[in-house]
């Protein structure tokens, strides 16, 4: 499983003097599912776009099985991407859409009868052959594209927010969908979304980027519950992120109390930030709490109800199945495990205070009675 | 970078063949007919042909300025009509666009003559002859005929482009239909307006068929004076410097309309 | 407000059709006169087929027509091409001197190309330089704009990823011009080919200042004509013309018709799936 496909060293660019992608290294190996995740403007796309072909670094190098191939146009890569908006070919039916690549690279037409045919029998698209791609919908769309890409049978394939316009329904089919074909079909697929829930759901590897830089690699689980900093913590999730003292190994003071963790090696007494999820936080009578508050709002999720509860003038988002009116005093219990510690980074005291969360609704009310 | 190579040829073209012949025009322009030694006398000459450059001026302003009254409703007209019917209509009025303009001025003289067909239908009822042709009605009456596709068609263009919310909303915001057209419909179609004026003023500025059509010596254009330096009383340099003067003439008018339009434009986006 | 409107619009309708219908008129008429209706007849249609002159200028300028548009379209598009590619600053510089030909007044135009070609044929002591070559550089200069106007937009409408996909899927940059990105432009192409033709076809000023005796275009000797006692056989002419752009006009017409129809339908039944 884990042979190393492609590596990207000391990647840098720039576009207008801005700086786009800053020393990016990284490694993916054969048949792995990574995802590039991060919000917009990050560096994914670039990223991507440099590993297809279609943008060549200002500085750094991209292997491919050991060779460098930075001078390596698009077409001679064995690569293939599904594109954002599909970009499938308006003036070609789905059947010659699919057939494209393997007319180009000039097989004989009754292989690639057979191979169109089993490809679009993978995407669930038989009986679609002589349909024009612009009577398609969507979902369909986004088949014919994947089909089309990998019916070349590429080492790897690049997609680029590939569900970004399809609907929440759909979108979820369409990740078990391909997690099934790169399973089946054993490639190596490099997805890039700016959906940490898309993410989280599909990928083997994660790669966080934001402003040109790796932020954390990990497995979906490493990414969620061990988060590297308070971007990744932010980015993945909704997070309490407080201002806290590392008096030990497992002990960590914030707000005045010191509260056994699973955390080990950091300097004694350093400042660090602590996470805490959301969910991870269980509500007790306030006698019984470890720290005690007033909630100050709650709003129903489904599934949940997102509470804030203001702790000496820091609001923390709780998420809970029990109803908690507005105004009553709660206890909340912190188990060691729920308490996570990272390093101070550039990121700290940006994220985790949902001190705003309540007030965005004033001003919404408050603006809608100014319209009268 | 190789994609780029493919416009070479049209470059050299263009600059062989477009801004070439302008220098060309230039250097003939401050030539000597007979010697070709640099001299200023074309340009100084052109003191003698100012009354033809003002006439032709005024002329192609007034064609502009009925143009556009006359457009202005034709064109909102069709904008507010069925697509079906926007097609045809657009369509009936690019066809004279196609049609040969010599003859269909020339039909002009057939109706305004003294014995033409308007004065005959006229002096049944014991009217006329009237003097219908050879005067500055009539090339302005011929400008108009020829130029006001011209002005139609980028005035409707503009006008089907304005989004339909637009005037809902101002509907909405408490219009009437008078409001929403001076508020929205006008301002929006001011580039409309600009590009018309200039798309009539250019070609009537520098006619000579129509003048020699349907007006007299009294109404000598400019394009006359040229036509006749290159084709009767050969004197290119003559000819030269007076496409100059013109080619000046225009930019600068031209210019003042852009100028115009932009502050015009911005203003209506600020009161929308 | 709305019937005034229209009244007027018919009005306006009909001042700018009334003189073709007139020369319409005239051609059935069997007196010189045009503005005397003796009889109807069709002897002017025969005239004018039998002037063998008159349809050998037709010929000349059909075969100028096509040529320069042809070659304009070709030019113009590749033209395109490359400038869609470039950057900001070159790429206004030359839509500025591609937008030169349709400002400048056509006199202005048909004047600055006599005097390069006098130019020229001073330098290289020619005399008679003016004819086919001369018109026909002439025509597809004032023709490549109109191709270059109507291909780039079309370009800049182009999901950039349509060429990407293409080359992502093996083909050369050559091969992914003209498998996917030429059927893009299509439409461009074939409207900026059609204007670039009428354009040349109809096109008397700039003919007319680069034209010579050896090689003349029908517009140029019409006007030749109208200085004279017109003949009534140009009128035959005029109404034939007129037949034949109104028939390719409806045409034209039904087939974007018939075009936006089918894919209204589409969109509903895609609709309905949904």
């Amino acid at each position: 499983m884990s042979k190393e496909l492609i590596r990207l060293t000391d990647l840098t660019m720039s576009f207008d003097g801005e700086q786009i992608l800053d020393k990016i290294n990284l490694y993916i190996n054969d048949q792995e599912f990574l995802t590039l995740l991060g919000p917009s403007g990050c560096g994914k796309t670039t990223t991507l776009r440099i590993i297809g072909g279609f943008l060549t670094p200002d500085s750094g190098d991209v292997f491919f099985e050991g060779k460098r191939i930075n001078d390596v146009p698009a077409h001679k890569r064995k690569i293939n991407t599904v594109f954002q908006r599909y970009a499938l070919f308006p003036h070609l039916d789905v059947y010659d859409n699919v057939a494209f690549g393997l007319r180009i690279s000039k097989l004989p037409e009754d292989e690639i009868d057979r191979r169109v045919t089993e490809m679009l029998e993978i995407v669930s698209l038989r009986g679609f052959e002589d349909r024009s791609v612009t009577s398609l919908s969507g979902g369909q769309q986004q088949r014919v594209a994947i089909a089309r890409a990998l019916v070349n049978r590429p080492k790897v394939l690049l997609l680029d927010e590939p569900l970004g316009a399809l609907d929440l329904r759909l979108r979820k089919d369409m990740q078990n969908e391909l997690k099934r074909i790169q399973q089946t079909m054993g490639i190596t697929f490099i997805y890039v979304t700016h959906d940490q829930e898309e993410a989280l759901t599909m990928s083997d590897t994660i790669v966080v980027m934001d402003k040109g830089h790796i932020q954390q690699i990990g497995t979906p689980e490493d990414i969620y519950n061990e988060p590297k900093n308070a971007f990744v913590a932010d980015f993945i999730g909704e997070s309490n992120i407080l201002d806290g003292i590392m008096l030990q190994d497992c002990l960590v003071e914030f707000f005045g109390r010191r509260f056994p963790c699973v955390d080990k090696g950091f300097a004694a007494n350093e400042p660090v930030d602590v996470v805490i999820r959301p969910e991870d936080i269980d509500i007790v009578p306030a006698d019984a709490g470890h720290l005690c508050g007033t909630v100050t709002s709650i709003t129903f999720k489904g599934v949940h109800y997102d509470i804030i509860v203001d702790f000496k003038g820091f609001k923390w988002l709780i998420q809970s199945t029990d109803y908690q009116p507005v105004g009553a005093y709660i206890g909340i219990r912190l188990n060691p495990e729920d308490i996570h510690v990272m390093k101070k980074s550039e990121y700290s005291d940006m994220f985790g205070d949902y001190s705003s969360y309540s007030a965005e609704y004033d001003e919404i009310a408050e603006g809608g009675e100014d319209e009268e | 970078m190789k994609s780029k190579l493919l416009s070479a040829p049209y470059i050299v073209w263009m600059i062989l063949f477009t801004l070439v012949p302008l220098g060309v025009v230039f250097y003939y322009a401050f030539a000597d007919v007979n010697t070709g030694q640099f001299t200023m006398a074309n340009l100084a000459n052109m003191g003698t042909y100012t009354p033809i450059f003002l006439r032709s001026i005024w002329l192609s302003l007034a064609a502009s300025a009925i143009c556009l009254v006359i457009g202005y409703p034709v064109a909102y007209y069709i904008s507010q009509t069925k697509p079906t019917t926007q097609r045809f209509l657009s369509m009936l009025i690019m066809l004279p666009m196609c049609m040969s303009f010599l003859l269909r001025t020339l039909a002009w003289v057939a109706l305004l003559e003294d014995t033409g067909i308007i004065n005959r239908l006229l002096s049944n009822f014991g009217i006329g002859p009237l003097p219908l042709i050879r005067n500055n009605g009539a090339v302005i009456l011929g400008m108009v005929y020829n130029y006001l596709p011209y002005m139609i068609l980028p005035l409707y263009s503009v006008m089907v482009k304005i989004d339909r919310r637009l005037i809902e909303a101002a509907q909405d915001l408490g219009c009437n239909s008078r409001q929403v057209f001076g508020k929205v419909i006008f301002p929006l179609s001011v580039p409309g307006i600009i590009s018309g004026i200039s798309m009539v003023f250019v070609p009537a500025v520098s006619t000579f068929y129509i003048s020699q059509k349907l007006g007299s010596t009294g109404t000598t254009l400019i394009g006359d004076v040229i036509e006749s330096q290159f084709k009767g009383a050969y004197n290119p340099n003559l000819g030269a410097a007076m496409s100059l003067v013109l080619m000046v003439l225009i930019f600068i008018c031209v210019g003042i309309m852009n100028h115009f339009g932009e502050d015009n434009s911005e203003e209506g986006m600020v009161t929308i | 407000m709305r019937k005034v409107n229209k009244i007027f619009t018919i009005l306006v309708f009909i001042f700018l059709y009334i003189p073709m219908i007139l020369l319409a008129i005239a051609s059935f008429n069997s007196g010189t006169d045009i503005a005397v209706f003796k009889e109807f007849t069709l002897r002017q249609y025969g005239n004018l087929f039998r002037d063998s002159t008159l349809l050998a200028l037709l010929r000349n300028s059909l075969i100028i027509a096509v040529l320069s548009s042809l070659i304009a379209t070709v030019m113009g598009t590749a033209a395109a091409v490359g400038i869609h590619s470039m950057g900001g600053r070159m790429r206004s510089v030359i839509m500025g001197v591609t937008n030169i030909p349709m400002t400048n007044p056509e006199i202005v135009t048909g004047v600055s190309m006599a005097l390069l070609f006098a130019f020229i044929g001073h330098l290289l002591k020619i005399n008679a330089i003016l004819g086919f070559g001369t018109l026909l550089i002439a025509h597809i200069t004032f023709n490549l704009p109109y191709v270059i106007l109507n291909v780039m937009p079309k370009l800049k409408q182009m999901d950039p990823d349509l060429k990407e996909a293409a080359l992502d899927l093996g083909c050369t940059p050559v091969q992914a011009f003209f498998k996917v990105v030429i059927h893009e432009v299509m439409p461009g192409i074939l409207s900026g080919a059609l204007m670039a033709f009428t354009m040349s076809l109809d096109d008397f000023i700039i003919s007319y200042f680069v034209t010579g005796s050896g090689f003349i275009t029908l517009p140029v000797e019409i006007y030749n004509y109208t200085k004279k006692p017109i003949q009534p056989k140009i009128y035959a002419l005029f109404t034939l013309m007129f037949a034949v752009i109104l028939t390719l006009m409806v045409l034209m017409n039904l087939l974007q018709l018939r075009d936006s129809k089918k894919k209204a339908t589409t969109q509903r039944k895609d609709f309905m799936k949904r």
